[in-house]
């Protein structure tokens, strides 16, 4: 692939783009720093998530449809998280024409950030990051589009998220007592199920506390945007941060150093 | 009650709901080891998934085939279309043969047609001999789970129960002074039974013959010395052959407990010289379940890995789900056979699919859960606020200057109003703000920064000189 003249447009997801603009800002910048300059469209909005979880199709139906008309003609749709990505990818299917060319190729080319990292563009990361990490493995990511192995599946695979942090110097990585349990987030489970959410949630700080993690990252700013609620309300010790913020700072760090990132892809 | 209410009481009890939770983790664990010692396990998977996809799409022809069998053994096969219709034909099996003490093994299905309650009625005593199920049925209570079903009870518990129905020591909470006590009971039990009734694990066509799987011996013990033995059996419960058992046996109780293989696994041909094998083949809304597109959900084997992995159920217990198969498999049969009772099972769930990945009969299960949203929307039973607010959120969304405006004046109403306000009870951010912390609003969207980024970058471009380093 030639970064120079790959069109790739960035989808923000709604939540990340009001509240979390810095994790949009560090995608940008590691996507950057690959040699990709990637569009904007601004007509983008929500990918339906929220509306199809709850049951609602019919919601959820001009969404899906918004989304392909906004992404059509690109040749990858890159976006920080694996929620969002995997609604497109995985649950499109109940909402668009399967006789629909251009939704099926939107679909296929819309790409969680680590796997278009390390899948399509191939890139070794340079930097340091001298921090005790702990990985969420978020589930969508996990389970739906299998970017790494999950506990209960007597199948290996790649961990694409860890694999990426690991080529930063210094870091090290937390180890859990459980590698993969649900953060309880969930969408409007969050809400709707507000006991058994936080209780999954605390146990999931928990075990990173007793792992000595200092930074707490994921694939998925919305089980983040959780756990950190947690975090903040007991005041713990624990820092919270997307995996693109994590490489754009340990990037950035390098750069200042006068060391560039090497491509191999 | 729904779900969220139940699973709110429970938790409340944040000793216990840690207690159950690590008790079905370890479970959990304990089912990855034997697993993971299996190379081939993706693959008895996989081969288990396609026998069932097979089996039901020719349920009639191998139902009619394993009653021809099953008669030719020497059976007597009984249809019931319901479960008023099962209780009726046990009834009468029991009235016929002048039974007046009847021993069961564990039964999902008789659970779900509520046989006992009904038995009872008719003067029958019927007693439960699983260990878990007789300490259930003692406090007068439903099984927790389709398996462990007294797991939701600690031993201090069961010494209490015991005490007051078996005679134990007042305080005795000893695992195995207990357990001997109930065996004790229990033989007695066994020893005057006129009847016994087991459920069916599986049912092969080619034999006519049932497999029934215990790991305390219960099953063989109550047909055992009475001459009657009753086997109910959902008619999803057949496989083709006798080999196929190569690959359930294999799965079963390596997914439920975390065993190489159950302790017994009987087979029955026919009744024993001079009793009755009764089989009754129940429907009770299978048939339906097989036309709709959430067929897959009758694969189950009932091994309940999915509950033991599920992180809402650990943490909400079984009787949350007010349904005699509860967790995830529980949360989409239930809810299609009585939706308006069980409208918040589907919603019991943060998708986070571990229990698709560890059914060992590879049942969609989250998917199937998400699919039944939908249905529940179709016919009218989501919650009408929930529905409001997506149509809400759906309008916003489809406008793009629309989203931006509400985006930003939801954060400056977030930055600006007093946390009382903003954390008050009434809204979904102050029920999210009952545990946990609102992220901070910035001031500007990701959108507006990118802009401002493009901006400056032009300008840069424009006068290079002035770009500073």
């Amino acid at each position: 692939m030639d970064c120079a003249t790959v069109k790739v447009a960035l989808f923000i997801p709604c939540y990340v783009d009001q509240f979390y603009p810095n994790v949009g800002l560090a995608t940008l910048s590691v996507l950057e720093a690959c040699g990709i300059h990637a569009d904007f469209p601004s007509g983008q909005t929500c990918c339906g998530q929220p509306m199809a979880n709850s049951g609602c199709m019919d919601e959820a139906r001009p969404l899906a449809e918004h989304y392909i008309n906004t992404f059509a003609g690109y040749d990858y749709v890159v976006a920080p998280s694996g929620s969002c990505v995997s609604m497109v990818r995985n649950h499109y299917e109940h909402l668009v024409a399967p006789d629909n060319q251009q939704a099926q190729e939107v679909r296929s080319r819309t790409m969680e950030l680590s796997e278009f990292l390390v899948n399509v563009v191939g890139q070794k990361f340079r930097g340091s990051f001298p921090f005790q990490t702990g990985i969420h493995q978020s589930c969508h990511g996990l389970r739906e589009l299998r970017l790494g192995s999950c506990s209960e599946a007597m199948v290996c695979r790649d961990n694409l998220l860890q694999g990426l942090l690991e080529q930063l110097d210094g870091i090290r990585f937390s180890e859990l007592q459980r590698t993969d349990e649900c953060c309880g987030f969930g969408g409007t489970f969050a809400v709707s199920e507000a006991a058994v959410s936080t209780m999954m949630g605390q146990d999931r700080v928990a075990d990173h506390l007793q792992a000595g993690t200092q930074v707490l990252t994921a694939g998925d700013m919305s089980c983040l945007m959780h756990l950190d609620g947690i975090i903040r309300r007991k005041s713990l010790p624990i820092k919270v941060m997307h995996f693109a913020e994590i490489l754009a700072e340990a990037l950035q760090k390098n750069h200042a150093e006068q060391t560039v990132t090497e491509e191999i892809g | 009650m729904g779900h969220p209410a139940l699973a709110e009481a429970f938790t409340a009890n944040e000793t216990r709901a840690q207690w159950h939770d690590k008790a079905l983790w370890f479970v959990r664990q304990k089912r990855d080891r034997m697993a993971s010692s299996v190379p081939e396990w993706e693959e008895l998977r996989e081969t288990a998934s396609a026998i069932k996809k097979h089996t039901q799409s020719l349920l009639a022809d191998y139902l009619q085939e394993f009653e021809k069998n099953a008669i030719a053994n020497g059976a007597v096969v009984h249809w019931a279309a319901d479960a008023e219709e099962h209780n009726r034909i046990v009834l009468s099996i029991l009235q016929q043969n002048s039974v007046q003490r009847l021993v069961k093994s564990k039964s999902m299905l008789t659970e779900e047609c509520h046989l006992n309650p009904w038995l009872e009625q008719h003067g029958i005593q019927v007693v439960d001999t699983d260990l878990g199920e007789r300490i259930v049925q003692l406090r007068e209570e439903p099984p927790s789970h389709i398996v462990l079903p007294a797991i939701h009870i600690r031993k201090e518990e069961v010494g209490e129960c015991f005490h007051e129905h078996l005679g134990t020591e007042k305080g005795a909470s000893d695992p195995a002074y207990l357990t001997e006590a109930a065996r004790q009971h229990l033989r007695d039990c066994f020893v005057k039974a006129e009847a016994g009734l087991t459920g069916v694990n599986f049912a092969v066509a080619e034999t006519g013959g049932i497999v029934i799987c215990t790991n305390e011996g219960n099953a063989d013990l109550g047909v055992g010395v009475p001459a009657v033995h009753i086997a109910c059996m959902g008619m999803e419960k057949i496989i083709p052959r006798a080999e196929d058992l190569s690959v359930f046996l294999r799965l079963l109780a390596r997914s439920a407990t975390g065993q190489p293989v159950t302790t017994y696994s009987s087979h029955f041909h026919g009744p024993k010289a001079g009793g009755q094998l009764h089989i009754v083949i129940v429907d009770n809304g299978r048939s339906d379940i097989l036309q709709s597109e959430f067929r897959r959900s009758l694969d189950c084997i009932r091994c309940g890995a999915c509950m033991n992995t599920c992180p809402v159920y650990r943490r909400s217990g079984g009787h949350s789900y007010q349904s005699t198969v509860p967790g995830p498999i529980g949360s989409i049969l239930t809810p299609l056979q009585t939706p308006e009772k069980h409208s918040t099972l589907p919603f019991a769930c943060s998708l986070c699919g571990s229990c698709s990945d560890v059914c060992p009969v590879r049942i969609p299960l989250h998917q199937q859960l998400f699919s039944l949203r939908e249905h529940l929307d179709r016919k009218k039973l989501l919650e009408s606020g929930k529905k409001m607010q997506m149509k809400l959120l759906s309008t916003v969304f489809s406008k793009p200057w629309l989203y931006q405006f509400v985006g930003k004046v939801a954060r400056k109403a977030l930055r600006w109003s007093p946390r009382a306000l903003v954390y008050s009870r009434l809204t979904p951010a102050g029920i999210w703000g009952r545990s946990r912390e609102l992220p901070d609003p910035p001031k500007k969207s990701f959108r507006e920064l990118y802009t401002d980024r493009a901006k400056n970058h032009a300008e840069t471009k424009q006068t290079p000189e002035s770009a500073g380093s």
